[in-house]
């Protein structure tokens, strides 16, 4: 055992091994701070050059980028709020709004020493873990994945905002988004509409980049400022770290937490931040500044994503299960190297093992230390004026999201969920409650089907679903009593929003129009294919209900109404232009796409935005252009990818990259 | 400028930084196939990361080094529709001229034999370059009396549990086989992979399951050596002329054939073996196929042909074929041809007994086309 434990130690402190690292480690910093690329695309470009390499060093590179992709991604969640990954979506509830008081290098100090700190947690309980982990983890049947989603669909409970039917209907909402595309259980295609897109379901980065991006830009475009309002820019590293220090033992905890839920294959790692995030506004004392940059809600998600992909290592090793999309290249890549995982990996081939795990803090600490000391020059892009910032970002946005099936349909479904997105922003309706039900509605109807199948409805009195479903109780509990509101400000200035209360109240009516829709949906399949969709739809049509009976009874103070064009900080400063300026900016490009194809209709973008909107001199607007088309260019090429295609594209043949 | 539009990606790259010169001497061929200069696009109609992509970048770079004139090969992703939306842009898209090729698998073939509506491809069409088949081994519990496989017959009127990805995924042909069996299968559905459904088969969830070759090899093969798990049978590999014959890889199985013969005491023949037989060529033997588009020229097929036999004698292929392609050889050329028509044509009665049996039996449809 030492022999093993000290022939991994060696073969991980050779120069060699640490200069692959640090090869992957670089590439996986570069590509985790580009939204939307995330382990997928880095691996995919590390994978040619595996062939021949050294078993030990190809694998020291594969850990690196994977380890430092939920570090990097942070850049974007904290200084732009465009969730990087779906690693670091919970880190812009708090990460922005620090950002946007021109707190953004005290956040991201606190968010990477907290990636730091989880990956080095993870890969200290990873250490013990790995020799008991089989059997454990194959504990884990269909019954307990079920109570599992419905743990993670509890966080809901303390992300509902100030209106728990609101919250409740939001979730619902995400939940029948989640379940468009084929059923589990018979493979009939749901609420597709006859649209092929839909067949496949709605991406996750879809989702995540119209409901908590798009709004967070078209707010931005309406001002003539900067991201940071305040001008403390650059200060407050050293109060990040410290802001970690004072909350350590959350932090070790949601470490704790990132590192199971990852090693249990099934739940996929998209909701370990959300999760994180629930459990630090649960156990807090004062939760009035969550949503609104409490540094507790950046050190929570981030802790915990790191040391996720830790624990997402033992079903992908030991069983050959890849946890997450990243784990798929990653089992990939360790299989072209040679290793095949499976029970030997705590058999014989153990110091392998214990080299993947130990390479995975140490390539932890590179990454967070790199990140650190970018931290501070980096978090000046929040000093840019914001009209030179926006096509950047609505550039990088389409980008990240047509990463998905590289079609034109993602720039329609990104819009779509973006003008969502806003109006629920506008409203006061909790986005992060849409996000977890939509992640969980596959998960919750599959293994609801399969338990059912396995055990019958005798899988309720399995000890695994009880226990699992204490704690859920348990948590449902905390979550009602530190409910968090992220929508804005309290007190006095709602009263005022009951002004708009009729356009609220038809907000409110679409929604329960698409509950209605759904269960129209519903009632053309069979029992099998409908029965979830159908008993989410019907829960939808109640709750919707109920708050128009609040919407339309309610008093003036009652919490349900909000509406942040009459409450929001903007209100009455200058210069706030067209409520839609935002989304018509970003409908534009769409439409410019789908008659020219992305490149040119970018470059056109640009130029126009520039312009127009910015109206900066003809040389910036050239320079700018030239360098954003030239980075697109080189990304793409990289990626050997080719652009969403428009009308132009199917009358000519061009070449790439225009074709 | 008419090399603009021939070039492709890395050529339209070299022409916007004004090395263009470099390409321009390469003329028209006249008799003699070379891509010298050019880049050629290996669609996979599935995202990163998965079997077909890490074949195919396997491939990718071999393919680069023996096709005349060595061409850069990239492999592009497109992934959506269960693969079918790849394969639509290839058959819209693609020029014969032996720059763009795709990569299918049988979540591919199995959509087109099954008449799905989003189908808007026709291997008729297309010109085999080369296939490269692959195995599975299905396995039982312990539990159910079943201790090596001659005893399979025992399975007969047992309650058998099996983990399933649906009934149009790659475990349609152990779905027609157990039937065809006689076997009483509960199919619970949604697992993500076949990974997934041993984890199933592991937590005793269910018990029968089968692996690909190389996952059997790892991950079954401790379980019966350690007493969970009894292999039952192969579902065999086809020989030059079509004929199913045990698996090379695992000579001590039975193949599906021969344990259709121990459960029911008869050979398989009859529409419904011909139907399951559809699905398992396009499932196994052909399961992965590299394509040129329609109306490509001879001499350019025989080009792939021979660059993907050339690199079988590469010691990069020979190091890492196992890893990549288990024990199976990738082949082109008559047998390719065989496994082609074998594994992409079926009759429309056949099509019409499967889709009604999978409507009937799993409530499964197909979409608003049929």
């Amino acid at each position: 055992m030492m022999d093993t434990l000290l022939t991994a130690l060696v073969t991980l402190f050779t120069f060699q091994h640490m200069a692959y690292m640090l090869l992957g480690v670089s590439v996986g910093l570069i590509i985790g701070v580009i939204p939307g690329l995330g382990g997928i695309a880095g691996l995919s470009l590390l994978v040619p050059f595996l062939y021949g390499m050294e078993p030990v060093s190809a694998l020291g590179m594969l850990i690196g980028l994977v380890a430092v992709i939920p570090t990097s991604d942070t850049f974007s969640s904290v200084l732009m709020g465009i969730p990087g990954s779906s690693a670091s979506q919970a880190t812009v509830l708090d990460g922005f709004p620090m950002a946007k008081q021109g707190q953004a290098a005290r956040a991201l100090s606190a968010a990477f020493i907290s990636s730091l700190f989880g990956g080095i947690v993870g890969a200290i309980i990873l250490t013990g873990f790995v020799l008991i982990a089989r059997p454990l983890i194959l504990m884990f049947g269909s019954a307990e994945l079920f109570m599992l989603a419905l743990f993670g669909l509890s966080m809901v409970a303390v992300l509902a905002g100030r209106s728990l039917p609101k919250g409740l209907a939001a979730c619902a909402v995400g939940l029948l988004i989640g379940s468009i595309g084929a059923a589990p259980a018979t493979g009939e295609f749901r609420m597709i509409f006859n649209s092929e897109y839909l067949y496949d379901g709605i991406p996750l980065v879809i989702i995540g980049l119209g409901l908590f991006a798009i709004p967070e830009i078209s707010d931005l475009l309406r001002k003539n400022s900067t991201i940071a309002e305040g001008n403390v820019l650059g200060s407050g590293w050293l109060l990040g770290l410290r802001d970690w220090w004072s909350n350590i033992f959350l932090s070790i905890r949601c470490s704790g937490f990132g590192c199971m839920i990852g090693a249990i294959p099934g739940l996929g790692g998209s909701v370990v931040d959300w999760i994180a995030y629930g459990h630090a506004v649960q156990t807090a004392k004062d939760t009035s500044q969550f949503g609104k940059g409490d540094p507790r809600g950046v050190v929570a998600p981030e802790s915990a994503n790191n040391a996720m992909q830790g624990g997402a290592l033992l079903p992908t090793m030991l069983f050959g299960i890849p946890g997450s999309g990243s784990m798929a290249v990653f089992l990939g890549g360790m299989v072209l190297i040679g290793i095949e995982p499976g029970p030997s990996m705590v058999g014989p081939d153990l110091n392998v093992t214990y080299s993947i795990i130990w390479s995975l803090a140490l390539a932890n600490i590179m990454g967070a230390g790199i990140c650190l000391a970018l931290a501070r020059p980096i978090s000046r892009l929040t000093a840019i004026p914001f009209q030179l910032l926006a096509p950047c970002m609505i550039a990088l946005i389409c980008f990240a999201a047509f990463q998905a099936t590289r079609d034109l349909a993602d720039l329609v479904a990104l819009l779509a969920v973006g003008l969502v997105g806003i109006l629920m922003k506008r409203f006061g309706w909790p986005r992060p409650a849409l996000l977890i039900g939509f992640v969980l509605a596959p998960q919750a109807e599959t293994f609801f089907y399969q338990a059912l199948q396995f055990n019958g409805w005798g899988f309720l009195i399995r000890p695994g679903v009880l226990i699992i479903g204490a704690m859920t109780l348990i948590s449902i509990y905390f979550g009602l009593k530190n409910r968090v509101d992220d929508t804005g400000p309290t007190g006095d200035a709602v009263v005022t929003s009951h002004a708009s209360r009729d356009i609220q109240i038809a907000f409110g009516i679409a929604t329960v129009v698409f509950f209605g829709l759904a269960l129209w949906d519903a009632s053309q399949h069979s029992f099998l294919g409908s029965v979830f969709p159908l008993g989410v739809a019907v829960v939808g049509v109640l709750f919707g209900a109920i708050l128009l009976i609040h919407l339309w009874h309610g008093h003036e103070d009652h919490p349900a109404f909000f509406d942040y064009e009459i409450v929001g900080d903007h209100v009455g400063s200058e210069g706030n232009s067209w409520f839609w300026t935002g989304p018509a900016w970003i409908a534009a490009l769409v439409a410019a796409t789908s008659l020219v194809g992305f490149y040119i209709a970018m470059i056109v973008f640009f130029i126009a935005f520039l312009q127009l909107r910015a109206k900066a001199s003809w040389r910036t607007t050239v320079v700018m252009t030239a360098c954003a088309a030239g980075f697109i260019l080189g990304l793409a090429y990289m990626l050997s990818l080719n652009f969403p295609s428009g009308w132009l594209q199917s009358a000519y043949d061009l070449p790439w990259p225009i074709r | 400028m008419t090399e603009l539009f021939t070039t492709t990606r890395r050529g339209a790259i070299g022409l916007a930084l004004g090395a263009a010169a470099a390409f321009g001497l390469a003329g028209p061929a006249a008799a003699e196939v070379s891509f010298e200069g050019k880049t050629i696009e290996w669609i996979i109609p599935f995202s990163a990361g998965g079997g077909s992509d890490t074949w195919a970048r396997f491939n990718a770079p071999l393919l680069s080094k023996y096709l005349p004139g060595e061409p850069t090969v990239v492999v592009v992703n497109e992934p959506g529709g269960g693969s079918t939306k790849g394969s639509n842009l290839f058959a819209a898209r693609a020029k014969p001229d032996g720059l763009t090729i795709l990569g299918t698998s049988g979540s591919t073939q199995f959509p087109y034999l099954l008449g799905d509506p989003r189908v808007r491809y026709d291997y008729a069409d297309w010109e085999i370059a080369m296939a490269s088949p692959t195995g599975g081994v299905v396995y039982t519990s312990p539990s159910t009396g079943v201790t090596n496989p001659d005893e399979i017959a025992k399975l007969a009127g047992q309650k058998l549990i099996y983990a399933s990805q649906g009934a149009t995924s790659l475990d349609l042909v152990p779905l027609l086989g157990f039937k065809l069996m006689g076997l009483d299968v509960q199919h619970v559905f949604g697992f993500k992979g076949r990974g997934d459904g041993r984890l199933a088969f592991e937590r005793g969830e269910t018990n029968i399951d089968y692996q690909t070759s190389s996952a059997y090899i790892k991950n079954v093969e401790p379980l019966v050596e350690a007493g969970t798990a009894v292999p039952l049978f192969s579902w065999g590999a086809l020989d030059a002329d079509g004929n199913l014959v045990r698996d090379p890889t695992f000579p001590d199985l039975p193949h599906f054939g021969e344990a259709y013969e121990m459960v029911t005491g008869k050979a398989p023949e009859g529409p419904e073996y011909d139907a399951y037989f559809a699905f398992f060529t396009a499932g196994f033997p052909a399961q992965k196929m590299v394509f040129l588009p329609k109306g490509t020229p001879q001499e350019i097929v025989d080009a792939y042909q021979a660059a993907f036999e050339a690199m079988k004698a590469d010691p990069v292929y020979q190091d890492n074929k196992e890893s990549v392609l288990g024990t199976y050889e990738q082949v082109t050329g008559p047998a390719a041809d065989t496994l082609f028509q074998k594994g992409t044509t079926i009759t429309p009665e056949l099509r019409k007994q499967v889709v009604d049996t999978l409507a009937a039996d799993y409530g499964v449809k197909l979409g608003e086309g049929d």
